[in-house]
């Protein structure tokens, strides 16, 4: 990535630089609420899941601040070229990790529930491993946007279908314990949901990849498919 | 459909499918087209090399820092740089293919054909209506109802007939500058010429008077080729089709508006517009 210039006006810098590190720091609090919540599944912990969930507001109010800062930069810059695809890929990425924050939520809501049930030994280890699979990739994902990489934000993009193939496992099995034993149907079917909260925080993840890369390349790489998507930053 | 009922506005598939239109250079139709031309003022280089195919009936926009050559490539297609004594043109210009530097050509013709809007508003001292007829007498037109005519319809045309219809043998001197500004449109298009080259058109007038002149500009492309020059970068945005960004006499980049204001191909281009330091 060559390095780019500073605005005749330092003024518009610091409004670009400040509207990034506020993505990045509303990216933060996002992981930080998925690995608590995740925390909180794979010990129990009602406390920590409270948490999170009283934290939730503070990720919804980052979006609308951010959102904010983005109109009045459009409305008296006019923006163009590089500066005006960063704040298309901002507004759109806050949206993404606002959802994200929902997912955390929602996890954390599905722990209290299963705190209540019988554990199983392994502690919901297959959950916490996607778990922390696709906090990885959200926190990969922004640094991928913090040092406009786009060859990066691929390989993020990819670790997707691993998670798809986790989530597929998690479901089959909890499916055959379900079949087993008619008693495990309402603990199983939270499990279910908590796997699909955590499925889609990988996807919302991969949409942040996708924005990065236009970004830095100005292309749409959306519904692409992802070797569609390795192909078009090589060009 | 009956499935549809339920919907408010109906379910409009081809609005949904509808793709902006995208400007094609390859499937334009060229109007003015110049070739390795090279322009000196004396001893200092004002033009190196520039390529560049003008598309018909489009608005092309010229971009660049004050001195980047974009005024003088503009005053090429008229041959205004003929009356620079001390400035030589190399290489080639051509208007519908044919050379227009060429012995042959009539210079006067050649700028019949080739209409141009300065600045600053230049009216003549004399009534609006002898501002617009001007043209057409310096042609020889003696049909007292030909010119009536052409200059209501070149008034109509530079959006400033309501204004001026009931006044049209006061002094032009008493109109506003966006006025006069649209008066000299309307004095370029009685000839009715096939390219308007605007220099700065707006840069003197206010916003609204401004406005006005780029919503002239988009109406007036359906009939003529259009070349504006200006500083306003966000005005090149608004008002043209392709954009040109010269830099210290070269042609740095050249193509359609929406590509070169989302993601354009050289980094001056992308400095420049952005705001940046080269």
């Amino acid at each position: 990535m060559e390095t780019r210039g500073h605005h005749i006006s330092h003024k518009f810098d610091a409004e670009l630089e400040d509207v990034r590190n506020r993505v990045l720091a509303m990216g933060g609090l996002v992981e930080q609420q998925i690995l608590q919540a995740i925390t909180s599944l794979a010990e129990g912990d009602t406390k920590l899941a409270e948490v999170v969930i009283d934290n939730d507001i503070k990720v919804n109010s980052a979006e609308v601040a951010i959102d904010e800062e983005c109109t009045h930069i459009i409305a008296r810059r006019q923006p163009a070229a590089s500066d005006l695809r960063l704040l298309i890929a901002v507004i759109k990425t806050i949206t993404d990790l606002e959802r994200i924050g929902d997912q955390a939520e929602r996890i954390a809501r599905m722990s209290q529930r299963l705190a209540q049930f019988e554990r199983p030994k392994n502690q919901y280890g297959e959950l916490k491993h996607i778990g922390e699979l696709v906090a990885q990739m959200v926190h990969d994902a922004l640094d991928a946007f913090a040092r406009m990489d786009a060859e990066a934000a691929v390989n993020v993009a990819r670790q997707d279908l691993k998670v798809d193939q986790e989530y597929d496992g998690v479901m089959r099995q909890a499916l055959t314990f379900m079949m087993e034993d008619p008693r495990a149907i309402t603990r199983m079917l939270d499990v279910m949901w908590t796997a699909r909260a955590i499925e889609r925080i990988g996807d919302h993840a991969k949409n942040i990849c996708e924005y990065v890369i236009y970004l830095v390349m100005g292309k749409d790489v959306r519904h692409t498919g992802i070797e569609k998507m390795g192909g078009e930053i090589k060009r | 459909m009956a499935s549809q009922q339920g919907f408010t506005h109906g379910i409009n598939l081809d609005a949904l499918n509808r793709t902006q239109q995208k400007m094609d250079i390859k499937a334009e139709t060229i109007c003015l087209q110049t070739s390795a031309l090279n322009l000196f003022y004396g001893e200092k280089q004002a033009l190196r090399n520039v390529d560049i195919s003008l598309p018909a009936k489009r608005v092309s926009a010229f971009i660049g820092p004050s001195g980047c050559g974009k005024s003088t490539l503009l005053r090429c297609f008229n041959r205004m740089n003929d009356l620079v004594d001390s400035c030589r043109i190399e290489g080639s210009i051509t208007l519908d293919g044919s050379d227009i530097n060429d012995k042959k050509v009539d210079v006067a013709n050649l700028r019949r054909r080739v209409g141009m809007v300065f600045q600053k508003p230049n009216p003549f001292p004399k009534t609006i209506y002898e501002n617009v007829a001007y043209g057409l007498r310096l042609q020889g037109v003696k049909n007292r109802r030909l010119i009536d005519e052409r200059v209501e319809k070149s008034l109509h045309g530079a959006a400033l007939w309501e204004e001026v219809k009931d006044r049209l043998h006061d002094s032009a001197l008493g109109l506003s500058g966006g006025q006069q500004q649209r008066l000299v449109i309307a004095r370029a298009i009685a000839i009715e010429p096939e390219v308007l080259l605007l220099d700065e058109p707006a840069s003197a007038l206010d916003p609204i008077s401004t406005l006005k002149i780029e919503e002239l500009i988009n109406e007036l492309k359906d009939n003529y080729t259009i070349i504006i020059v200006t500083h306003n970068m966000q005005q090149a945005a608004r008002v043209s089709d392709y954009t040109a960004f010269m830099y210290m006499g070269e042609l740095i980049e050249f193509g359609d508006t929406d590509t070169i204001f989302t993601n354009p191909g050289k980094k001056q281009t992308e400095d420049y517009i952005t705001g940046r330091y080269g």
